[in-house]
């Protein structure tokens, strides 16, 4: 067993989150107003205030709108900052269901979502409301058709994740809007909700164009700070926020504005470190390729890592049960021991194992789940870190010891 | 001189222990110096210890305090009243006492420590209970009163309370040596070490790490419930046994179902190797009679065979729920319960054997260089000093 690197040799967890880019780091640090240079230029002040340092506050505030919403293509008019993804499917999810609840009480979604858009459908359920799990396949997408299928003349939303945090699969989201607008009409039928936090500045998005009603974003995915994210919200389209009261954001999500959260947001947007999707998966497919050669029988789990159409370039889940038996966890430990760092694909305590739902909802086998790992890359994974992974991750876990025998 | 809050703790049994009385009370000064807040002051007097806390600190830290101090049976809020003093000081006490209880009934429990005082105690009871209900219209109750306040008149001072609050019992820290605890993580072996540690032990602590195995958080939570010992025991000696080596070579060796057995006696090797170097005189485990495989009466015997030292086990006869329950009230049950695997979810064999003989886990140790893993284990061991704030560094002046 090799010792315990303290340092990190390659973090490959960038769908948990980033480390701050050090454009939006500096652009925080000027309107934190802890320094005395930033405190006399005044940017601290509150975006509300109407002296001339309040409104050089909200004029970096909508410089970060822009931002975002140059990267989700919409106007700037049309993005809602909040305290995260999170807060941001919440607002979208519920916020369309109660402003639509006259017309009806069904909603569209899939298994495989994120835990906070299932939280939000769970607080809806519990109100009376049905929903339909649309199936995903194998690779964990779902058909538009099936999805067209599911709407019926009571629903009020669609909603889906544009990439899957667990597995990367991609879900046709531009033609799910062109079929729901082909079916009825522009404005018309089920609002469309898109939570984009892992496909945000890493797949192709033009939310305002393809016809999604609204999308939802975080800024620590992208090298941005944590605490900070934004709902995109098509102009036009009544929302009950859950949280009333309060004149800012268009009154849709009361308190002061975290300025610097969101001046970072922007900052690490418009930074020339943000990589594109095309940058990040021959990375990943160099990982893959890496680890699959020195460990045979690693299998992929969700879609096709090269097909572009299928699978976002900075997401890969993996399963190592036909290497070993030994659960995520002591994977995920041993390559933590060699510097990597990633993620188990279940959330797995002693007592009280739970498989992830989402490669349940694949139908993958239980052993097969419980032997997953996710990789995923971000703004600071390089060649070198790939290299890394690479060289030492095979041997910490061909080092662990051989329960074969046993099971 | 006027009024003043204080503290009386009470520490029974050690007024029994003759000829060592005065170490036992000042491994208990001690103790309750380092557990009371700081600046306040403590003193002996006759057989009770009196506790001063400094201007602003709420008297619940004070009480909370003490009761964390082992030796002391039962914790007083007080008022001295320093002599000489009339007896209408004392009673002015009282009656605001009593209003400020929101009690409906009363009794007066007084005793005169200082027999050369005018009233004896039943004269004192009336005196003192005719004023308060004559002041307040409170009920006297002599059975079952809301509010019993006790006064002690002493040379130097009245002493009143309206509480009596539980100490924990037990004998001072240090006052009995030091010991070892096997420390998994999980519910029962920091209530072991409580108990043990209650009765006059310094604390050290073993918890064996099996990186990749288990990790880092596993290792953080025996820091935690380490910390939350020290609360009563002060600083905990923690070695962090380093286990992974052993734990691949028993899984390679050992038919499977002696595997927990064999692990078991390694830890209680290396243990007692950490034992030799903390001067500790014996070893404590949560084990509980019947509680998982390894706990029946055989597989005890099988384990325990290979420790010199005394083995304790406080819990061999408590019940999971008295555990818990005891868990909770010392603090260390959070802690315990926090979603970190041990190793033993990933190790633990499918079909343990729960009747082994000893001779049967010896054989299963031939071909294990027993001697080898346990001095390499050793030597890749860690040590951290626990205190209420967390890891200190170590060793302050050496151990």
């Amino acid at each position: 067993m090799a010792a315990t690197h303290d340092a990190l040799g390659a973090y490959l967890d960038n769908a948990a989150t980033t480390p701050v880019l050090p454009e939006a780091a500096a652009a925080m640090a000027a309107v934190l107003g802890a320094d005395p240079a930033s405190r006399r230029a005044g940017l601290f002040a509150n975006p509300s205030a109407v002296h001339r340092w309040g409104l050089a506050a909200a004029e970096r505030v909508a410089e970060a709108r822009r931002a975002v919403a140059a990267v989700l293509g919409t106007t700037a008019a049309e993005v809602v900052f909040t305290s995260g993804g999170t807060e941001a499917n919440h607002l979208g999810i519920l916020g369309h269901c109660r402003a639509g609840v006259r017309r009806g009480r069904h909603l569209v979604t899939t298994a495989t979502e994120h835990r906070s858009v299932l939280s939000a459908v769970a607080v809806l359920a519990a109100e009376g409301w049905q929903v339909t799990y649309v199936p995903v396949g194998r690779d964990g997408r779902v058909r538009p058709e099936d999805v067209l299928a599911a709407v019926r003349p009571d629903t009020i939303l669609v909603t889906l994740a544009h990439v899957n945090n667990e597995i990367g699969a991609m879900q046709p989201v531009r033609r799910i809007a062109d079929a729901l607008r082909h079916a009825f009409g522009r404005g018309e039928g089920p609002r469309f909700h898109v939570d984009a936090v892992q496909a945000l500045g890493k797949v192709d998005a033009d939310y305002g164009a393809w016809g999604v009603d609204s999308a939802s974003v975080s800024a620590h995915k992208v090298g941005g700070p944590k605490g900070v994210g934004a709902l995109y919200l098509r102009r036009g389209t009544r929302l009950l926020p859950p949280v009333p009261g309060g004149e800012q954001e268009g009154g849709l999500r009361p308190g002061t504005e975290n300025v610097p959260g969101i001046v970072g947001f922007g900052a690490a947007l418009a930074s020339r470190a943000q990589p594109a999707g095309a940058l990040l998966r021959p990375l990943k497919l160099r990982l893959l390729a890496g680890l699959i050669q020195a460990l045979p029988g690693v299998e992929v789990n969700g879609p096709d890592p090269a097909d572009a159409e299928a699978a976002a370039p900075h997401i890969v889940n993996l399963s190592f049960a036909a290497v070993t038996p030994l659960p995520a966890e002591v994977l995920l430990h041993a390559l933590e021991g060699v510097g990597i760092a990633c993620s188990a694909g279940s959330a797995c305590s002693a007592r009280r194992p739970e498989p992830s739902h989402v490669l349940a909802a694949l139908g993958l086998p239980d052993a097969r789940v419980r032997g997953s790992l996710r990789f995923s890359l971000g703004p600071c994974t390089g060649p070198a870190a790939i290299d890394w992974a690479v060289r030492h991750a095979p041997t910490a876990i061909a080092s662990l010891v051989r329960l074969e025998g046993r099971r | 001189m006027t009024n003043e809050a204080l503290l009386i703790g009470h520490y029974a049994e050690i007024a029994l222990k003759g000829g060592n009385r005065h170490l036992f009370e000042r491994a208990l000064l001690r103790a309750a110096r380092a557990r009371l807040p700081a600046g306040s002051t403590v003193d002996l007097q006759g057989s009770r210890l009196l506790a001063r806390l400094p201007a602003g600190v709420a008297v619940e830290a004070g009480v909370s305090a003490l009761q964390r101090c082992f030796g002391i049976v039962s914790v007083r809020p007080a008022r001295r009243l320093p002599r000489p003093a009339e007896l209408q000081v004392l009673t002015d006490e009282a009656v605001l006492m009593a209003r400020a209880s929101g009690a409906k009934s009363f009794k007066i429990n007084a005793r005169r420590a200082d027999k050369r005082f005018a009233l004896n105690s039943p004269a004192l009871n009336r005196e003192v209970g005719g004023a308060v209900s004559a002041a307040t219209g409170l009920q006297v109750d002599l059975h079952h009163p809301d509010l019993e306040i006790g006064l002690d008149v002493r040379e130097d001072a009245f002493y009143l309370w309206g509480a009596t609050l539980p100490g924990p019992g037990g004998l001072p820290t240090g006052t009995a040596g030091r010991a070892l605890v096997l420390m998994s993580g999980g519910i029962d072996s920091p209530v072991a070490a409580y108990l043990a540690a209650k009765r006059g032990l310094l604390l050290s602590a073993a918890y064996f790490h099996t990186f990749p195995y288990t990790g880092e958080g596993t290792r953080q939570k025996v820091i935690d419930l380490c910390r939350a010992l020290a609360a009563y025991t002060g600083d905990v000696r923690l070695w962090v046994g380093h286990f992974t080596d052993v734990q691949v070579a028993i899984q390679e060796r050992v038919p499977e179902p002696l595997r927990t057995l064999v692990v078991r006696r390694m830890m209680l090797r290396i243990a007692e190797e950490f034992c030799r170097r903390e001067r500790a005189g014996a070893l404590v485990t949560g084990d509980s009679l019947g509680q998982v495989a390894s706990q029946t009466l055989e597989a005890l015997t099988a384990v325990g065979e290979v420790a010199a030292l005394p083995l304790l086990r406080p819990l061999i006869a408590a019940d999971k729920t008295e555990i818990v329950a005891l868990a909770r009230q010392i603090g260390t049950y959070e802690v315990s319960v926090r979603p970190f695997d041990d190793c033993c979810t990933v190790f633990a064999p499918k079909h343990p054997r729960t009747r082994p003989t000893r001779a049967e886990v010896r054989d299963a140790e031939r071909d294990l260089e027993v001697d080898a893993l346990v001095a390499a284990a050793v030597a890749r061991s860690e040590r951290l000093r626990v205190t209420v704030a967390g890891v200190a560094a170590y060793p302050p002046g050496g151990a």
